[in-house]
């Protein structure tokens, strides 16, 4: 043991801070991982419930196994690259969508003190990374060489663009009623119990932004861009074996990272609900922020599920009248809103 | 008015509501799922799977080789070939049913005078060669010879029907 101490403190400190940074990402991607392979299972027996079935059951006790069964299977088939495609594309492509779902969870708050990188412009940050996955979704779809996956390419690109903006504009709400661009800060600025958080305020911005979202991932009932009913997969339609793997996976991460957001944006993160309240407040008290944090991103994440199980895919053109039509005007009106009201200091939220 | 309802309905996404309280119910409905090689779903005596050829309780085959089978087969999946038999009576020589043309309609059945073709309620079986998907006379009265009891308690709770 004090051998190693030793050795440590030998290495330079650049070292020594390379090193600590590895291993906090590690923890912070490891348990993601996992828990991006078992939201695939939970997907697939909660839409199996809500249609009257049990969903998968036979791998290991009641299927629990079955995320492991995936991903086995997909690491050993075989990376079919198509002729005539861009190979340093057609590879690069999954890495990019995957990578800013991983990355932006490096300014996320999970707790009061527990942050990687506490920075203050945190809410840009997130915003940036989480516009470059569309990158990875376009450059995939050029580089197979195939007229479906660009078909789904193009139709991703023009949907996560639009609904990029009705993004931008419900968080741009936030970041006024927060006064930060700080995810702490703006998770502290919605103290006092389940009624203090900012969904309530800013309902119209919260319903557009989780909206968004659906749309953001390209998830039913906005999934034009797989589309498995008329471009057969859409933009990955040529990947196979581990290529087609990353794209799952990210696909599920950006579920997870969206979930977790809306839960910091706008149900106050790792803020307990019953904060403040005369009896309920003082007894639930001990649970650790990160509970709530855990509990609130699950809600979403189940209703990603339920919103699947439910709706059928929208129409192309529906989906950009939505969201051209329909979701900028409301954020916009309830921006000038929120701002008259902080300018004001309307109570209850605002004084 | 009635525009201004509309409008209002779906800006406040009402119906998507009323559909996911739908969803959210079934959720904890029993569910259906047969726990298929474990337990079996119900088969009707009116099942048409793998075919059979009966005999009279005395042993002697049914089929007299009159082809109505062979003619009303719409997928012309049985083969016949008869001769008389050295005590004279009019027996087949060969019986074929090709498993991969026949389309499991039961014509068969119903044109046979004295039910000696039938389709059993077997649905679990498969193939591994070539070849092996010719249904022979031997093998179809084999499997007739075994089902028997099952086959005779069918055509009788379906005589009404006939």
């Amino acid at each position: 043991m004090e051998f190693l101490i030793s050795l440590w403190e030998a290495l330079p400190s650049e070292l020594q801070y390379l090193i600590w940074t590895v291993i906090k990402i590690v923890v912070i991607v490891g348990p993601m991982m996992l828990a991006v392979a078992y939201f695939t299972y939970a997907e697939r027996k909660i839409i199996g419930y809500m249609q009257v079935r049990i969903g998968p059951n036979r791998v290991g006790p009641k299927g629990w196994l079955q995320p492991i069964a995936d991903a086995l299977k997909l690491m050993f088939k075989e990376i079919v690259i198509p002729a005539n495609a861009n190979k340093l594309l057609f590879l690069i492509a999954p890495a990019i969508t995957l990578g800013p779902a991983l990355a932006a969870w490096a300014v996320f708050p999970f707790d009061e003190e527990l942050v990687l990188a506490d920075i203050n412009a945190g809410l840009l940050y997130i915003l940036a990374l989480t516009s470059i996955g569309v990158y990875g979704v376009i450059i995939a779809g050029w580089a197979s060489n195939s007229k479906y996956a660009f078909l789904g390419a193009m139709r991703s690109a023009a949907q996560i663009v639009s609904y990029e903006i009705a993004m931008g504009f419900a968080l741009v709400g936030v970041l006024v009623a927060a006064g930060s661009l700080n995810l702490g800060e703006i998770i502290k600025a919605q103290q006092g119990g389940f009624f203090s958080w900012f969904w309530l305020p800013l309902l119209p911005l919260f319903g557009v932004y989780v909206i968004s979202g659906v749309a953001e991932t390209n998830r039913a009932p906005f999934d034009v861009a797989e589309g498995e009913s008329e471009i057969v997969a859409g933009f990955h339609v040529e990947y196979s074996g581990m290529t087609f793997a990353v794209f799952f996976l990210a696909e599920y991460a950006n579920i997870i990272l969206i979930s977790a957001l809306t839960a910091v944006m706008f149900m106050g993160g790792w803020l307990s609900p019953f904060q403040g309240w005369p009896v309920l407040g003082a007894l639930f008290d001990w649970v650790p922020g990160f509970v709530w944090l855990v509990i609130k991103t699950g809600f979403f994440m189940f209703l990603f599920l339920w919103l699947r199980a439910t709706f059928p895919r929208y129409r192309y053109d529906q989906i950009m009248r939505l969201g051209w039509k329909v979701f900028i005007p409301i954020t916009i009106v309830w921006i000038a809103v929120v701002g008259l009201a902080v300018v004001y200091q309307v109570p209850w939220w605002f004084d | 008015m009635k525009v201004l309802t509309n409008y209002f309905k779906s800006l406040f996404l009402l119906e998507l509501f009323r559909g996911l309280s739908v969803t959210g119910r079934y959720l904890f409905r029993k569910k259906f799922t047969v726990m298929y090689p474990e337990e079996k779903a119900p088969v009707s005596p009116r099942f048409r799977g793998l075919h059979a050829l009966r005999r009279y309780p005395s042993g002697e085959e049914r089929c007299i080789a009159c082809k109505l089978c062979e003619a009303t087969c719409p997928a012309l999946a049985i083969t016949i070939e008869a001769e008389p038999r050295d005590d004279g009576s009019r027996r087949t020589t060969r019986y074929d049913i090709d498993l991969f043309k026949c389309i499991y309609c039961g014509y068969c059945q119903e044109a046979c005078p004295v039910d000696a073709i039938v389709e059993t309620r077997i649905y679990e079986y498969h193939f591994e060669n070539r070849g092996e998907n010719i249904m022979t006379k031997e093998k179809l009265l084999a499997v007739g010879d075994k089902h028997e009891a099952q086959l005779a308690a069918d055509i009788d709770a379906q005589a009404n029907y006939r």
